[in-house]
């Protein structure tokens, strides 16, 4: 809501300084977002009168003018300005004028004649971007008149950001009962005379809908002149309202919206056939509106329509062939009362909003509709002459203001405030609040404007409003002190975060909706039924829900590319979007948290103690297995679109599936062109915050015996299978087995690898006998034989 | 006896030639050996009357000791030389770099969350979670804001479509992370409805939010903390209290003006705009908005199953993202979403 300070100021003055009052406007709700002066400073330029024109001699496009300034004595002014004629009223700085721009006017010779100040356009004034010329004045401005005063520019621009409950606000009078409030100072609201009637015209008016709008008032004003000018003063505030001037009726209507909040209509009565309706739309009923669109109404949309057609929609646009235009002559005049609720989101449902809709959907005064019409016809009248029939007012039931109870003790503890009934009632009052006090109860009946005052806590913000937010204390808290759980068997998502960045990756956050292409390639989500689309993105690489961090890391990759980053480790910790029917708690969509990281570059940091090593499956495993200790992980080979057949590993803790590792497909490599494949690991995050709580194992005091041993196996044979093979029958005194070195090629038959293996025995009881250590590695040669068909290796 | 002199000095000048420890051992042969010149000398003393056994015996002791002595000082500045040799050998160039994995680093915002998470936990507060996909219900109806409510307009929702292109309407990204005051508070109900007496609610909630807005100063998904305190004397007062205490915590200073203005959101009443001024530095005196709060709307609570005469309850909502810009000068916000490790790694 934009509007006028000197506008404001005619209604109610306080004694405070512009800042002061939209400091004050501010505290009070009323956050004030912009407070501008319309004009900047400048000074001693006064209206002129233009008395004689006449070419420089010795210029082409000057002209020597005489004007009168009202200093008796014409003065003589040379002017370059195109528009310059005889009998203009202009604005004239006079010698020692302090323009824009730090321009001060001089009397000095100009091509060797005298000029003695400036005749200014609006742009050298500094309020207008740009200017033709000379700024014209009406023939009547007076001449010698400050030019500041004239066109009221010591003037300022409040905008308020309102919010939506306050919608009593969205007029001058609305703001300046509020200042009023909380200023305390006396207000001169507008008082507005009945506009008796001098012809009988009229329009019946029937209320199909009364429930979305229970009163309506009509009016037929005939023998308007739609051409007459709008006055200045009104245009003036208009704009400063940031509405545009357009023409004298319908900135009438605009006007009287500002100053009392009342949305009017005017119509072409002669474009009305009968009746005047306000009912909901008809079955197919479609409507072109004034800002040339036509729409289909649903059926709940409120229509005012007459015996044959729709008019318009109602408190939202009108139509255009039943709009006035600059032809019309006689007016058929809208002010009613629409239910919020029967205007609330309809435009929005058709993607555009008026500074009607606006008003009607937060509430609008019910109390003051006739009001409305009556100043409207009175400017009409004195603007554009006119005859006007009586007031018709449909009336059925109008909202009624149940009387609220607030209770000085339940104040009291909401707001944590010793206040006091007196106090109470003091600030009701402040409100003008009509109340009727009942001990320290208080019933109050809110005014006909406020539609935010429905229950207790709704008086409770006044108070607290009135009170002032920054008056109420603000002690430390007291509550219970009562330990919070902390499970050992969880470790904080912190944790689990700084442990990754301890090891070299660097946490990035991306966007949650992704390109298709992302879910294709590294989901391998094609169908529409897989994909979770956006009904309205901002862009369409950012239309789908990702069910893979992947993308965002390989994007991120490439960046980081661009940008000479040549070594990149990278995770990100967020949810994943999937479609699953049985999904809770939003049904139909799981939505996981999960942990990705991604690994590009040198193995070590570049420098003179890296060999030059790239990573590779191997170093981002041993951060997942570090990440994820002391749990047993197992690896399985696993086919994923993201990644390499060859190359990737699903992840299994006590034999659940928590997530994947592997190198990006050689095919994601070359359509995204990189240089080397990345390895990219997805875990699900809660796995990783799960954590085993110690539990104490006996120590043994005899001394392990370890054996070691290599054996020749098929090239082909995953060491977990050999492993599990092993563990099934592997003697009891073999506490551990360790692989430590692999090796396949010279010395070792083609397709075949040589394995070392570690075995270490130990007994809790006792020192184990060499004889039995014996039995026992030949128990596990022997089951490796048979098992694997390993060979020792000499 | 000048013999015996002679013998020890020649030892001295002998052991002091010599370098290397197999030498030195040699030449202690030609001295004290078994035909070394001290140990004949010995070995001739049988052959002296008794009477100058005694005096030639100690002298040629008194050599030997010499000697002996002269052997071992020379061994251990040869070992000491040998020493010094090798740890001159292997000295390093200490100034070179540090063989060892570069450290990441977590999120800025992450780092003001988990800053965020630990403050409110050294007074009590939880941390809940909810999901993004959320409910059109939890986002809006539950928080007492329904459907065709103006305030609907001040959030520019993203909404999703069925596979078939249709709008699916029951479902939304969350706008806020309000809705997960709705959750916790269900799920509060469920368990503890029927005590006499609930146990307080005490929760902070951060995570992602998305909305349709996208330019220099907004980005279409963003971060939130909510909190919420419910229990049965909690005033707009205590609202004030721990917010101030909160914000003078973050930015670990107590030269800033926290203000409190009237505002409105459908989930509260009364509604709060939070301003902070610090009043140093680069944004002295400037008011910034920082947050939304109020006391929990009555609805809310019945909407809950909580009873808003016993219970009252306060809740708040900011924005960690603006609160690290403000913390560590950071100007722009999109930079938290690019991934560019140029600017991620300050936050190391």
């Amino acid at each position: 809501m934009k509007f006028s300070e000197s506008w404001l100021r005619t209604l109610v003055d306080p004694k405070l300084t512009s800042e002061e009052l939209s400091h004050l406007l501010t505290m009070a709700g009323l956050e004030v977002e912009e407070l501008d002066p319309v004009a900047p400073a400048f000074d001693s330029v006064v209206v002129a009168h233009v008395l004689e024109v006449v070419k420089h001699p010795d210029a082409d496009r000057l002209n020597v003018c005489k004007v009168d300034t009202g200093s008796g004595t014409p003065t003589t002014i040379v002017c370059g300005a195109p528009n310059v004629a005889v009998g203009l009223k202009v604005p004239c700085a006079l010698p020692g004028a302090q323009l824009p721009g730090d321009f001060t006017i001089k009397i000095a010779k100009v091509r060797g004649i005298e000029s003695s100040g400036m005749l200014c356009s609006a742009k050298e004034l500094g309020i207008a971007e740009e200017a033709s010329g000379l700024l014209i004045l009406p023939a009547d401005a007076p001449v010698g008149q400050s030019i500041r005063q004239y066109l009221d520019l010591d003037d300022n621009q409040f905008e308020l950001k309102l919010t939506p409950n306050r919608a009593d606000c969205l007029s001058l009078l609305g703001i300046a009962r509020e200042v009023g409030a909380i200023t305390g100072a006396a207000t001169s609201l507008p008082v507005v005379p009945e506009v008796p009637a001098t012809i009988a015209d009229m329009r019946a008016i029937v209320l199909d809908a009364p429930e979305a709008c229970p009163l309506y008032c009509g009016r037929v004003v005939k023998a308007v002149n739609a051409k007459a000018p709008t006055p200045e003063w009104m245009k003036r505030r208009l704009e400063r309202s940031g509405i545009r001037a357009i023409s004298a009726l319908v900135d009438i209507t605009n006007y009287v919206m500002l100053e009392l909040g009342q949305p009017l209509h005017a119509f072409d009565n002669t474009k009305l056939e009968g009746v005047v309706h306000a009912r909901l739309a008809k079955p197919e009923e479609k409507l072109l509106l004034l800002n040339e669109q036509t729409i289909a109404v649903d059926a709940d949309i409120l229509m005012i329509a007459d015996d044959v057609k729709p008019l318009a929609m109602a408190g939202i646009m009108g139509g255009e062939e039943s709009g006035i235009t600059l032809e019309t002559s006689e007016l058929f005049l809208e002010s009613a009362f629409f239910a919020p609720k029967a205007i609330a989101g309809r435009a929005r449902r058709y993607g555009f909003g008026s500074d009607a809709s606006h008003r009607f959907e937060r509430g609008v005064d019910f109390g003051g509709a006739r009001r409305a019409i009556e100043r409207a016809t009175q400017l009409i009248l004195e603007i554009c002459g006119g005859q006007a029939g009586p007031v018709v007012e449909a009336k059925a039931a109008l909202p009624v203001r149940q009387p609220v109870r607030l209770r000085t003790a339940r104040a009291e503890k909401v707001l944590g405030l010793p206040l006091g009934a007196e106090r109470i009632a003091g600030l009701f009052k402040g409100l003008a609040l009509s109340f009727e006090q009942q001990g320290d109860d208080f019933l109050v009946t809110p005014p006909s404007w406020r539609f935010d005052m429905e229950i207790e806590e709704d008086l409770i913000e006044e108070i607290a409003r009135l009170y002032g937010y920054d008056n109420i204390p603000s002690p430390a808290p007291r509550g219970r002190l009562k330990m919070q759980l902390q499970r050992e068997a969880q470790r904080p998502a912190f944790r689990v975060r700084q442990m990754l960045a301890d090891r070299g990756y660097q946490e990035v956050v991306n966007f949650a909706f992704v390109e298709a292409g992302w879910e294709a390639d590294f989901a391998a989500k094609t169908e529409e039924a897989d994909l979770i689309r956006l009904a309205n993105p901002i862009a369409s690489q950012m239309a789908v829900m990702r069910s893979t961090l992947f993308g965002g890391l390989i994007a991120n990759l490439v960046t980081n590319l661009k940008r000479k980053q040549n070594r990149v480790r990278l995770f990100e910790v967020g949810r994943t979007f999937h479609r699953d029917a049985a999904a809770q708690p939003v049904q139909g969509f799981h939505q996981p948290w999960k942990l990705s990281g991604l690994a590009f570059g040198g193995a070590l940091p570049d420098g003179w103690a890296s060999d030059g090593r790239k990573v590779d499956f191997f170093d981002v495993k041993g951060d997942i297995e570090a990440l994820l200790a002391p749990a047993a992980l197992r690896f399985e080979k696993l086919a994923h679109p993201a990644l390499h057949p060859g190359r990737a590993a699903r992840i299994l803790v006590d034999g659940k599936e928590i997530g994947c590792i592997g190198e990006l497909h050689p095919e994601w490599v070359q359509k995204y062109e990189l240089t080397a494949a990345p390895v990219l690991f997805e875990l699900a995050f809660d796995a990783l915050k799960a954590v085993v709580v110690p539990a104490y194992a006996e120590v043994s005091k005899f001394p392990a015996v370890v054996r070691d041993l290599a054996v020749v196996v098929d090239r082909d044979l995953a060491l977990q299978a050999l492993f599990d093979g092993l563990k099934k029958d592997l003697p009891a005194l073999v506490i551990d087995l360790q692989l430590f070195d692999v090796y396949a090629g010279k010395g070792v038959p083609e397709n075949k690898k040589s394995l070392a293996l570690r075995v270490v025995m130990q007994d809790t009881q006792r020192t184990l006998q060499d004889s039995e250590v014996d039995v026992a590695m030949q128990h596990v040669i022997a089951c490796l034989d048979k098992t694997f068909g390993a060979q020792l290796r000499a | 006896m000048d013999n015996l002199d002679q013998i020890v000095s020649e030892a001295r000048a002998a052991f002091a030639a010599i370098s290397d420890p197999d030498a030195l051992e040699q030449a202690k042969a030609r001295f004290l050996g078994k035909s070394g010149q001290i140990t004949e000398l010995l070995k001739g003393l049988g052959k002296l009357p008794p009477e100058e056994k005694k005096t030639a015996g100690a002298a040629i002791n008194v050599a030997k000791t010499a000697v002996e002595n002269a052997l071992n000082e020379r061994r251990e500045a040869i070992r000491k030389a040998a020493l010094e040799a090798r740890l001159a050998e292997e000295a390093l160039d200490v100034t070179l770099p540090g063989r060892a994995e570069a450290r990441g680093g977590l999120h800025p915002v992450t780092r003001t969350l988990e800053r965020i998470e630990s403050l409110f936990a050294s007074i009590g507060f939880e941390v809940a979670d909810g999901p993004e996909i959320e409910e059109d219900f939890h986002n809006f109806t539950a928080l007492n804001t329904p459907e065709d409510h103006p305030a609907r307009s001040m959030h520019d929702t993203f909404y999703l479509q069925n596979p078939d292109g249709s709008l699916a309407d029951k479902v939304l990204l969350r706008t806020h992370t309000s809705p997960i005051q709705a959750r916790y508070m269900q799920a509060h109900v469920a368990k503890y409805g029927q005590l006499e007496k609930m146990p307080e609610i005490r929760i902070i909630a951060p995570g992602r939010v998305y909305r349709v807005d996208s330019d220099a100063t907004h980005s279409p998904m963003f971060h939130q903390v909510e909190g919420l305190w419910v229990g049965e004397n909690v005033s707009f007062a205590d609202l004030k209290g721990v917010i101030a205490d909160f914000l003078k915590s973050f930015f670990e200073t107590d030269d800033l003006t926290v203000r409190f203005r009237p505002s409105f959101f459908p989930f509260t009443e009364p509604s709060a705009e939070i301003d902070v001024a610090f009043m140093s530095g680069a944004l002295k005196g400037r008011w910034l908005e920082i947050a939304g709060c109020g006391m929990v709307h009555p609805n809310v609570l019945k909407i809950a199953g909580i009873d808003p005469e016993k219970y009252t309850g306060f809740a708040f909502g900011f924005g960690p993202d603006r609160l690290t810009m403000l913390r560590y000068g950071v100007n722009d916000l999109r930079l938290f979403f690019e991934g560019d490790l140029r600017f991620l790694r300050q936050f190391a």
